[in-house]
């Protein structure tokens, strides 16, 4: 869907985007991860084709990506949101559809889908300053959606919403997904990315520092960690032991053949087991370990 | 093409629909026509005359003051005993009272007004003058030069009447002059209440963010020009409106003051009636309408509309360029914009001076540069302006209007994404040179 090819952009202080090469498989959700200002806006900026790369090629669908041409194919909700505060709600959706290419007919009827659909319809007549901020964050998000987009492309879609509209945004995002929209979602905040994303890529001051499926990075930064939990004591001296918390033990082994010795222990002592699992590092330690110093503390503090 | 017509119709639209424009644009006529005609009002009135008395004990001027202008009445008299000014004034029902005192040597002492406050300049002037031709007079008179060769001399005044060259027509400065001046001021006023608009529409859509959405489906420059173009349909509406508007309502003028006979709206009255033309031509007082009339109105309305259009044009993506450069702050924008209101100023400088002198260098370079051609030119076209000056200074607004607003756009991508930091024109510099 999606090819970014050694695409760079400096500006005059600092490279903003350095080297980054991606790809975007069709119909996947893709997450764009990195501390604030490791270059993400930027990168998508590029890709919406809002600024040009310095060096580097960015193929939609195989062809050289072109604004005129593509953006019909684009929606895009940057990270600082905006609408015309004195615009009139239908107004204002049926003009950002149409400068996406719609006429005006397939714009009306496709605002009032998503009207109907996000329970809307009534707010037709009103003004965005008259609107409340969730409200309006519902309205910005039809208005990237509206004229049926094949890239996705949302910037932090999450800030500032509250949970009951954070839960509808996430639930029309599983569905576009599930339709065939490509989707790239950028944010600072790991926790989203496990519940959404199937690839990342993680940016750090403009370099692609980790990519790749997110169980498959999770499986190649695991530490090998694995929790019991049992009736009863357990002393086994064959693995490092690192906590116990009433009845649940967390051990340490050196590969993962060794998590069956303590098993073997477990039944050979007749202890009723309750629960054995291993524990994978979150996306958020994984990050920590990779990017260090500043990225780190910033990551620290959310 | 397509996207860059919804711009403007956009732009328009939501200006055009709002409240604030239909006040303005129906306030300004009524305010300008209710100006005018209580200046006229107020001129009719004040031809009310005052009465002053004149007290002379030098002898000179009594029942020799003006009889004439009805605006001044005299009354002679003499202060009776003890008799103060004020009740002297009260007496004769005086507004004003002139003192002339007894002549030491040839020379009056002094000649004191009175009145309650301060005396009006027009006042002073006229009995000032009254006073002076009669003292002249009588000092000839003293002189041996008889009554007949006083009043010849009085009587002989040289006008001078200019012919262009061309047309062996009769041509006429003051008129050419107040046409220019009134064009120039127009444009003035124009480049800066919709320069003004484009701006704030700028920094309307980067404050709000929207700016962002917007140019990941178009490009920056269509919706820099977009906004440009639909607020100058914006001024053009709103012109033709004010147009129709003041022209319906100078009709009505005549209609409330019943005793103009003369036409006081000189400038507005512009129909080319060829009845009405005759009569004023026959009319001596009228030469003035008819002057007016004699105007070359087609270029006059064909150089406006091009300067306006130029010059709105050309400030337009300037203004565009600093509201992408303000951060929310208006103290920063009043700061970025001075490098645009210099030259506009400039401009309305230079034209000032051009309405008295229209040929001189200033006046020839200020109507070819294109920051102030559009003020300057326009005052200079009623003095008629030599064709190749004509066509070189429409050439160069045309070029810098393009070169500018190659320019701005530069500088208003970049500034429109740039969010909360302060630029440095050190770097929109930068900005122009490596983008």
């Amino acid at each position: 869907m999606l090819d970014i090819q050694h695409l760079k952009k400096y500006y005059a202080t600092q490279k903003a985007v350095d080297d980054v090469s991606l790809r975007v498989r069709k119909g996947s959700i893709f997450g764009l991860l990195g501390p604030n200002g490791a270059g993400k806006s930027s990168l998508l900026r590029m890709v919406t084709g809002i600024t040009m790369p310095d060096e580097g090629k960015i193929l939609f669908d195989g062809e050289d990506f072109v604004l005129d041409k593509h953006s019909r194919h684009i929606g895009y909700m940057p990270e600082e949101r905006g609408l015309y505060k004195k615009m009139k709600i239908g107004e204002q959706a049926l003009y950002l559809a149409q400068l996406k290419g719609l006429s005006k007919t397939e714009a009306l009827e496709n605002i009032r889908y998503w009207f109907n659909k996000l329970d809307m319809h009534s707010w037709w007549n009103k003004k965005v300053e008259d609107l409340s901020k969730g409200m309006s964050q519902k309205l910005q998000f039809v208005t990237t959606v509206v004229h049926h987009p094949k890239l996705l492309i949302l910037d932090e879609p999450f800030s500032g919403l509250d949970p009951v509209n954070s839960e509808v945004i996430k639930d029309e995002i599983h569905e576009l997904a599930n339709k065939g929209t490509t989707i790239i979602f950028s944010t600072h905040r790991m926790e989203q990315v496990e519940e959404i994303c199937e690839e990342i890529a993680l940016i750090h001051q403009g370099k692609v520092v980790l990519g790749g499926a997110v169980s498959e990075i999770k499986q190649r930064f695991k530490e090998n960690l694995y929790q019991l939990q049992v009736d009863g004591e357990i002393q086994y001296a064959a693995a490092q032991y690192l906590q116990r918390e009433g009845n649940q033990y967390t051990y340490k082994f050196q590969s993962e053949d060794e998590s069956r010795g303590l098993l073997q222990y477990c039944l050979d002592q007749r202890l009723p087991i309750r629960s054995f699992h291993e524990i994978l590092p979150t996306l958020n330690q994984i990050f920590i370990r990779q990017v260090e110093g500043e990225a780190a503390r910033i990551f620290d503090t959310k | 093409m397509h996207k860059i017509w919804l711009i403007i119709k956009r732009e328009y639209l939501t200006r055009v629909r709002k409240r604030s424009f239909l006040v303005t644009t129906l306030l300004i006529p009524l305010l300008m026509f209710g100006l005018i005609f209580s200046m006229i009002f107020l001129a009719a009135r004040s031809e009310e005359s005052q009465t002053i008395a004149v007290v002379d004990e030098s002898g000179y001027f009594i029942n020799k003051l003006d009889t004439v202008n009805k605006d001044y009445q005299f009354r002679y008299t003499q202060f009776a005993k003890g008799e103060s000014n004020v009740d002297l004034m009260k007496r004769m029902d005086a507004d004003i009272l002139v003192r002339i005192f007894p002549f030491k040597g040839n020379h009056p002492d002094s000649v004191i007004l009175y009145k309650e406050g301060s005396a009006s300049l027009s006042v002073k002037e006229f009995i000032g003058g009254e006073l002076t031709s009669i003292y002249q007079i009588k000092q000839m008179q003293d002189a041996g030069i008889n009554k007949a060769s006083i009043d010849s001399i009085n009587a002989s005044e040289i006008s001078i009447k200019s012919f262009d060259l061309k047309n062996n027509k009769e041509t006429h400065s003051e008129i050419a002059s107040a046409i220019g001046y009134a064009m120039g001021f127009l444009i003035y006023m124009i480049i800066f209440i919709y320069g003004a608009g484009v701006m704030r529409g700028v920094m309307e859509e980067k404050t709000n963010r929207i700016a962002e959405v917007i140019v990941s489906s178009v490009k920056p420059f269509q919706l820099m020009m977009g906004k440009i173009i639909g607020i100058a349909f914006v001024g053009l509406t709103q012109f033709l409106l004010w147009m129709i508007l003041m022209l319906s309502l100078q009709l009505l003028l005549p209609l409330l003051i019943s005793d103009l006979r003369e036409p006081m709206q000189v400038g507005m009255a512009l129909s080319p009636d060829m009845e009405s033309v005759q009569a004023m031509a026959e009319n001596p007082s009228l030469s003035f309408y008819h002057a007016i009339l004699d105007q070359n109105w087609t270029l006059i309305i064909c150089c406006f509309l091009f300067y306006f259009l130029g010059g709105y044009l050309l400030y337009a993506s300037m203004f565009a360029a600093v509201g992408s450069l303000v951060n929310e702050d208006p103290q920063e924008a009043q700061q970025l914009t001075i490098p645009i209101t210099m030259p506009i100023i400039f401009g309305f400088i230079i034209m000032a001076s051009t309405a008295k002198d229209p040929n001189s260098s200033l006046a020839v370079f200020g109507s070819l540069f294109p920051l102030t051609s559009p003020i300057v030119m326009l005052s200079r076209i009623p003095y008629g302006v030599p064709g190749w000056q004509l066509a070189l200074s429409m050439i160069l607004l045309i070029a810098g209007f393009i070169l500018m607003t190659w320019l701005s756009a530069k500088i208003y991508r970049t500034g429109i994404l740039l969010y909360g930091k302060k630029v440095t024109w050190r770097e929109v510099f930068k900005w122009i040179r490596y983008s």
